[in-house]
């Protein structure tokens, strides 16, 4: 969930009153956000990096306020007060308009280079706007916002705004070998090609998480005016030539990626947000981007959509009874502009262009339901009468495992990943002898496979519990996993009991009694009939030799019990004998 | 009778005595070990006012058993002096006695004896003085005679640091008679015995007192894992609730059901390398129901079933990526999809408890692989008012009566709720599961008719168990994330301050050892007062 820091008395400003905490915190929670923390830069340099940096730092109260991931129009200062003045009926919501320039309309012209690497690009002109201080850094964190969300790490979507006035039209977007590229990037004092950026930027802190969106494309993408000179080298990095600044009048903002309906979005968020301070409030002028195949399209889209809802589907979905205009009245208090038409019954919704996240009715009906207040929904029990079963496997675990820790023996929860070593060499097996399922992307040893033995996990959890008195008896009823390719994935869980008994002596009569135990409450007589179930002398890498048997049940191996060897003892850092069983048990569902 | 001779002469000497006797004393004049007098004391203690002994502790030196050695044979560098000849003594042979390694440095340090390196047999040691006093000897035979007194503090504390020399501590009693004195006591019996009951002779016995204060034994026996104790309370309420268990062993998911088949979108950043384990082998999903496949992919790609869709160019590939199922979610879908297949339609209501996995690093507050608790009800017609009013039911089955419901955003739930219960010590509102309507996106493509609603909600067992701090993980739009709970009883009562003693083989056993039975809804006992405790 995306958090959006704002300054409190900008905001109450804005917001035309002041509110206390937790006045402010009843708000956003009614409204779906959440005051998550109440802080100042000060604060939070001083909790980063001690009081001593944080001594000449503002004290102004800042608000953090997490924003629902899909409300992009929430993610600045601008969008919020927006949104709440809207929900609390102080302002209607504004309407966003596409205009004409009087001049020469701004043309940004794709070539068919960039198929390969990004190949959208949309664009626009905020005109005449007027920024301070705060708009302007609201203007640059609001693209950082989008960054880090829509736009996934710049990968879908990478936004540059530029001053116009520094540039000449018409812009061309192209991908060009790295070393092709030379320009003077923002905060730079000289020109660097793109093959020199890469490197620099490898130790860049806030660029280096980018770099690999192009980094081992033969072409990378780049936006030059008519005069070659450089705007931006999609998604890294703008150039130095066309910053905006404070003082800037006149914003052509690009917005390139991989991912064309995105882009349309990202464009027309930031274009709402900031032509409040534009001379003519909420107008955007249109920019025209020309594709590889000659087509051309002008921008942003700012499109206006209209649905149309039945009331009683609303009031059916949410379970209460409203009139078709009070439901309408609730939904344009959510910046749905909404009224009833036809039979009385339908309501037609226009979605703005900043609500991108309405895709189906469904999120009509929840912004329905949030401006009628979720708390003040009638809570109500479905009248459908149903039978409760237990899963089969779970309902046997839980009989079993009372049982055992009947039988005493105690129970421990050990994690289904582990590393190689665990399943593999520290039991005397090699890893292919294992079926075992690997990740690929673990981010440390201790989750390279999913366990296909239980055993790992009890002699870990002795390991940790040296210092308990003697004897250790432990036992685990949980799922393995083994490759399968007789099932979708390929891959198959199998509930397995595992236990232990760790002492002075191996007390391999102990398991084995276990076992005993264990058939006696499974109703599997002894014997080496169909219905019995025998054990009967085996070997295994993991096990003292002559100390160790199969279990068979119904003539199906099960699995091994036995005196562990001492090198597997030593392994897993344990001194003492130890004997275990682990048995599958599925056949006796 | 008295008890016992010790106790007997106990009883004589302090009779004969004025005032009181020493116990230490008592034992050297009777020749017997001081142990034995303690024990007459402590049995003659028992049996109520007869005597009064009060402890006392002494501080007296004694030798170690290295010491008393020395005291007899001389210290190891006298041996060692004595032990070489006036012609010198290979210091090789001089290595292999019993005190030759210890000794040969002691008395080169004393400048009795020095080392020929330039022999042409390997260095040979020779005696530099005739003779010499062993004064350690000397003093740990004083030590012995009682004179320890007299040596200096220096003195001793060397002999104490080369560990000859040892000071105890002496427990002693001091005897006096009590309110009930007597030389002719009966001995009290400690048991009730078969051969008391037959002959009837317990009538006429006195019988020693219990002890109630003291703990008694501990049944030898073997105990469930406290956060399962919690699962089982779940699975139970669940079933009382008629909600029926879906079948979850299946810890490996294809792409396609943990997220597709949702509806989450293929750039979703929960799919991400960072926050999901993905699968080396088997890498992909061998075989997916095609049909569904392909209405999935269109209502993705281009909308449908009254949706814009997401517009994006959707993947088979990367639905077949094979992954450690990240949410209980993708075995729900499954069983949705399966209801959808059985003509007509029959309301359900399901739930599940098991191991859902994020790709995160293991420490105090977050684990890789934690349990999501989910229920999910189909049924024609199903509310807001339906979720909140089986959500009110649940939750006070878990003894949380006071809920609120916070808007919030899930990918494949619209509505989405967040539950709120306020948590009285905290003195806060504090977040107890998501909750929501699945999108008609994720159902219709499945098949399910169009006025059939399903309700969800979700929570985990290990924030549950409680858990003092928030999960805060990066997709913070899955249903079980960011999942905070009230303060752990449990964790708090055994100072468990790391999730990993309790999940995982780091647990602490005594903890499982000592857990209590877990009741849901009981209310806290409040705090055990001085008196109490």
């Amino acid at each position: 969930m995306p958090t959006v820091s704002v300054k409190r008395d900008l905001l109450f400003q804005a917001l035309g009153r002041t509110y206390t905490n937790e006045e402010f915190d009843e708000l956003c929670f009614e409204f779906g956000l959440e005051l998550d923390e109440i802080t100042s830069e000060k604060e939070i340099i001083s909790k980063e990096q001690g009081s001593v940096k944080a001594a000449g730092a503002s004290d102004v109260v800042l608000y953090k306020i997490d924003v629902p991931a899909n409300r992009y129009d929430l993610l600045c200062l601008e969008g919020l007060v927006r949104g709440l003045q809207v929900f609390k009926e102080r302002i209607k919501p504004p309407v966003y308009k596409r205009v004409m320039p009087d001049g020469k309309i701004q043309k940004l012209i794709i070539t068919e280079e960039t198929a390969k690497i990004r190949p959208f690009a949309v664009a626009a002109v905020l005109r005449n706007i007027k920024f301070t201080k705060d708009r302007y850094d609201s203007f640059i964190e609001l693209q950082e916002k989008l960054h880090q969300n829509i736009c996934r790490k710049r990968a879908l979507v990478a936004i540059g705004t530029h001053d116009l006035d520094t540039l000449s039209g018409p812009f061309t977007y192209t991908a060009k070998r790295p070393s092709d590229i030379k320009f003077k990037p923002l905060n730079k004092t000289k020109e660097y090609t793109a093959c020199e950026l890469m490197n620099i930027y490898k130790t860049d802190n806030h660029l280096k998480q980018y770099l690999h969106i192009i980094e081992n494309k033969p072409l990378y993408p780049v936006i030059s005016d008519s005069n070659g000179v450089v705007l931006s080298m999609p998604p890294i990095i703008n150039g130095d030539h066309s910053r905006i600044t404070v003082n800037t009048r006149n914003v052509f903002i690009e917005c390139t990626g991989t991912d064309f309906t995105k882009a349309k979005i990202v464009l027309d968020i930031i274009v709402t947000m900031f032509s409040e301070y534009c001379e003519k409030q909420f107008t955007v002028e249109a920019a025209e981007v020309v594709f590889p195949n000659g087509k051309s399209y002008t921008f942003p889209e700012l499109a206006y959509r209209k649905e149309i809802v039945r009331a009683d589907l609303i009031n059916k979905k949410v379970g209460i009874r409203e009139t078709p205009e009070n439901l309408a009245k609730l939904l344009t208090r959510m910046y749905l502009k909404s009224e009833v038409i036809g039979d009385g019954n339908q309501i037609e919704i226009e979605i703005p262009p900043t609500r991108a996240d309405i895709i189906h009715a469904c999120d009509i009906i929840e912004d329905a339901a949030i401006a009628y207040g979720y708390n003040n929904i009638q809570m109500t029990l479905p009248k459908t009468y149903t039978i409760a079963n237990q899963f089969p496997l779970n309902k046997l675990t839980e009989l079993l495992r009372h049982d055992m820790a009947a039988a005493g023996f105690t129970e421990v929860l050990t994690f289904a990943l582990c590393s190689q070593e665990d399943i593999a060499d520290k039991l005397g097996v090699d890893i292919s002898a294992t079926k075992a399922v690997h990740i690929s992307n673990p981010k440390t040893a201790e989750f390279q496979v999913a366990r296909t033995t239980l055993l790992p996990g009890l002699l870990k959890t002795i390991a940790a519990n040296r210092k308990m008195p003697l004897p250790l008896k432990l036992f685990e009823i949980s799922d393995i996993v083994i490759k399968d390719s007789n099932t979708d994935v390929g891959a198959k869980n199998y509930r397995h009991l595992c236990a232990v008994y760790y002492n002075k002596n191996p007390g391999f009569e102990i398991i084995h009694g276990l076992l005993d135990r264990i058939m006696q409450l499974l109703d599997v007589p002894p014997g080496e009939d169909k219905a019995g179930y025998v054990i009967r002398a085996s070997e295994g890498p993991a096990f003292f030799p002559g100390r160790c048997a199969e279990i068979f049940a119904g003539g199906q191996s099960i699995g091994k019990l036995g005196v562990l060897h001492p090198d597997v003892i030593t392994k897993f850092e344990l001194t003492m004998p130890c004997s275990s069983l682990e048995i599958n048990i599925e056949p006796f569902l | 009778m008295a008890d016992g001779p010790v106790a007997e002469l106990l009883l004589r000497r302090l009779e004969a005595s004025d005032g009181g006797l020493d116990s230490a004393e008592l034992a050297a004049e009777l020749g017997v070990e001081h142990q034995a007098v303690v024990g007459a004391v402590k049995s003659l203690q028992a049996l109520g006012e007869v005597i009064e002994a009060e402890l006392r502790s002494t501080k007296r030196w004694e030798l170690t058993s290295e010491g008393e050695e020395i005291a007899r044979e001389g210290s190891h560098e006298a041996r060692v002096f004595r032990s070489i000849p006036p012609e010198g003594l290979a210091q090789s042979e001089l290595m292999r006695l019993p005190s030759g390694k210890v000794g040969i440095s002691k008395a080169m340090s004393n400048k009795w004896i020095r080392v020929d390196k330039s022999t042409a047999d390997g260095p040979r040691v020779f005696r530099v003085v005739d003779s010499m006093e062993d004064e350690v000897q000397r003093r740990l035979q004083m030590v012995q005679r009682g004179q320890a007194e007299k040596l200096g503090e220096k003195e001793r504390s060397e002999l104490r640091k080369r560990k000859l020399l040892a000071e105890v501590t002496l427990k002693t009693y001091w005897v006096s008679k009590g309110s009930a004195f007597s030389t002719s006591i009966s001995k009290q019996e400690t048991e009730l015995s078969p051969e008391m009951i037959s002959s009837g002779s317990w009538r006429d016995r006195p019988f020693k007192p219990y002890n109630f204060l003291a703990q008694g034994v501990l049944p030898d026996s073997g105990h469930l894992h406290p956060l399962l104790k919690v699962r089982s309370q779940f699975r139970q309420i669940f079933l009382e609730m008629g909600f029926t268990e879906m079948p979850t062993d299946n810890f490996i998911e294809s792409s396609f059901w943990n997220f597709d088949a949702l509806f989450q979108p293929q750039q979703h950043p929960a799919r991400d390398q960072h926050d999901t384990f993905f699968l080396r082998d088997p890498a992909e999903a061998l075989q997916l129901p095609m049909d569904y496949v392909q209405r999935v992919k269109r209502t993705h790609s281009q909308g449908g079933y009254g949706s814009q869709g997401y517009k994006y160019n959707w993947k088979l590939d990367e639905a077949r990526k094979n992954l450690l199922r990240t949410h209980t979610t993708s075995a729900s879908a499954r069983v949705l999809y399966r209801l959808a297949q059985k003509k007509p339609f029959t309301p359900a209501k399901y739930f599940s408890i098991d191991r859902v996995f994020r790709n995160e690093t293991l420490d105090a507050t977050h684990l890789a692989e934690f349990h999501q608790i989910e229920g999910v009800v189909a049924d024609h017609g199903l509310t807001l008012g339906h979720l909140m009013g089986v959500l009110r039911e649940f939750f006070t089955k878990l003894g949380i009566t006071q809920l609120r419901f916070k808007p919030a955003y899930n990918p494949y739930t619209e509505p989405s709720m967040e539950v709120f219960s306020y948590h009285p010590g905290l003195k806060k509102w504090v977040e107890v599961g998501n909750s929501g309507v699945f999108r008609p996106e994720m159902l219709l493509p499945m098949g399910l008719p169009e006025n059939v609603s399903v309700i969800a909600w979700g929570l985990s067992l290990e924030r549950w168990e409680p858990w003092k701090t928030k999960q805060k993980s990066t997709c913070a739009d899955l249903m079980v994330n960011s999942l905070p709970s009230p303060i752990s009883p449990t964790m708090i009562k055994y100072g468990i301050n790391n999730i990993r003693e309790l999940v995982g083989h780091k647990v602490n056993l005594q903890m499982v050892y000592n857990s209590p039975l877990c009741r849901l809804d009981a209310k806290p006992r409040p705090p055990p007062t001085q008196e109490a405790a």
